[in-house]
């Protein structure tokens, strides 16, 4: 079997335009001047790397493709050295094309509707203010490893009804398969197995004691023909949702204090004016959006008149889009009061992000919450700051002086 | 005479995004999915016009309208 074979080599790159490669450590460390020059050379360009792949550079070529299922698929979403055939129900809606995509999505939106959401936002602040609770009196902290990273966490466990304290189970999982599943497909597999048995067992738990939380929601949920889902359908959902919710706000909300480490005036600027914090964070997606998708070439065509072959995947860099100065004004600047802001971070087309209401909810608490507290923070000399690879972004380390500076 | 304005939501392109909500909760609704359309038939009431455009301005699947009449 080839997808269980010697890893792939993936050489420095040297030429980024014709041979560009996402987990080279030169863009996980900036990835920004590298889609400019992509953005320059051409608004979609290719690399042999990962069996064949394209990159839309531009906001527009991003948009194209979001919008065009007949020619692009989601069966495989994220790139990888190993194309091993997609599995059935993998991750409904996430990995579905029309027409199976509509209902399994309609299926996950209304327990993530704005208002839904607002229900959830007292327990997001209580669990914002214990985490900040347990750092705040040693003057330091890793913002990513005590804060960011939790507060997603147990926001997906409160609401699928599983353990928060099982959660370093969740991120080890995420992590074998965002990250080390690029190019070992073994963790991947060895990830996924083991999360199916974890929620078998809270499934067969729930067929005795009933709940009311999203995997029962999803358990006694009917199609349209009034039949109870597959089982594969139930845990490729619920294997989506604990994925997709948890290192993309960590990324975001890590990101985001990151820049306000760095940036006193906005962090000023939020302070006296927390109004604010809703655009601001807007902004800070825009600027440090943490989801690269992917989709399959199936059909050629062409993309703002570039000719696309089928069998290339699509690495569909809403981050890069994001930074096209044609769509922003000032693209490479944060401008925390930027007013006209349609973003691509959530996606755009039909896999909008089921979740974008809560990570947006979970971004201003956190950011509202550690701002009335900790005022005062800076990025610790001392310490080095680190960004995952791959498919999300944000900071995995990122050390903090707490306090005004001395 | 200034202009009236009034709002208007293509359902075909909403993608639930709900900035518009965000933006203008006067002047949008969302249906049990999380996807907008216009609040009764649309029209903006005076004072609301900054916000219509705003909500316009930040739809990310340039689903919204605002038609001057």
């Amino acid at each position: 079997m080839s997808d269980v074979s010697q890893p792939v080599a993936h050489p420095p790159v040297t030429d980024w335009v014709n041979d560009f490669d996402h987990t080279d450590p030169q863009w996980t460390e900036d990835p920004f001047s590298i889609w400019e020059e992509l953005r320059a050379a051409s608004p979609v360009v290719h690399t042999e790397r990962f069996l064949g792949c394209y990159m839309p550079t531009t906001y527009e070529a991003v948009r194209e493709i979001a919008n065009d299922s007949e020619h692009f698929s989601s069966r495989r979403i994220i790139v990888r050295d190993v194309r091993p055939e997609p599995a059935r129900n993998a991750a409904p809606p996430i990995t579905s094309d029309p027409p199976v995509h509509k209902p399994a999505k309609q299926l996950l939106l209304p327990p993530f509707t704005p208002d839904a959401m607002k229900k959830l936002e007292p327990r997001m602040r209580a669990i914002c203010n214990e985490l900040i609770d347990g750092f705040i009196a040693d003057g330091k902290v890793d913002a990513a490893a005590r804060y960011s990273k939790y507060i997603p966490v147990q926001a997906i466990a409160h609401m699928l009804g599983i353990p928060e304290g099982d959660s370093d189970l969740f991120i080890d999982w995420i992590h074998m398969i965002l990250e080390l599943g690029i190019k070992d497909e073994s963790k991947l597999l060895q990830a996924v197995q083991e999360m199916s048995a974890y929620f078998r067992t809270h499934i067969e738990e729930r067929r005795t004691n009933p709940t009311d939380d999203l995997i029962s929601y999803l358990m006694n949920a009917k199609d349209k023909e009034g039949n109870p889902l597959e089982e594969s359908h139930v845990l490729g959902s619920l294997r989506l949702l604990l994925i997709a919710g948890i290192d993309t706000t960590w990324s975001a909300i890590g990101s985001s204090l990151w820049h306000l480490a760095k940036t006193p005036a906005d962090r000023e600027r939020l302070i006296a004016e927390p109004g604010l914090i809703p655009t601001a964070v807007e902004e800070l997606l825009r600027a440090y959006s943490p989801v690269t998708m992917a989709r399959e070439v199936v059909k050629e065509t062409t993309i703002s008149g570039c000719p696309v072959k089928a069998g290339n995947m699509v690495l569909l860099s809403f981050p890069a889009a994001n930074r096209d100065p044609k769509m922003f004004p000032d693209a490479d600047k944060v401008v925390i009061d930027r007013r006209e802001n349609r973003h691509a971070a959530f996606g755009l087309g039909i896999h909008r992000c089921v979740g974008s209401n809560l990570a947006r909810m979970e971004m201003q608490v956190a950011l509202e919450e550690w701002l009335k507290r900790i005022p005062d923070f800076r990025l610790d000399p001392a310490g080095a700051v680190t960004w995952s690879q791959g498919t999300v972004r944000g900071p995995r380390q990122l050390p903090f002086l707490l306090g005004k500076a001395m | 005479m200034t202009e009236r304005l009034r709002v208007h939501v293509d359902p075909d392109k909403c993608q639930g995004h709900a900035r518009c909500k965000a933006l203008a909760p006067e002047l949008f609704e969302l249906d049990e999915y999380g996807n907008a359309h216009e609040a009764g038939d649309g029209t903006v009431p005076p004072g609301l016009e900054d916000k219509a455009w705003l909500a316009k301005s930040n739809c990310p699947e340039i689903a919204i309208d605002v038609i001057e009449e």
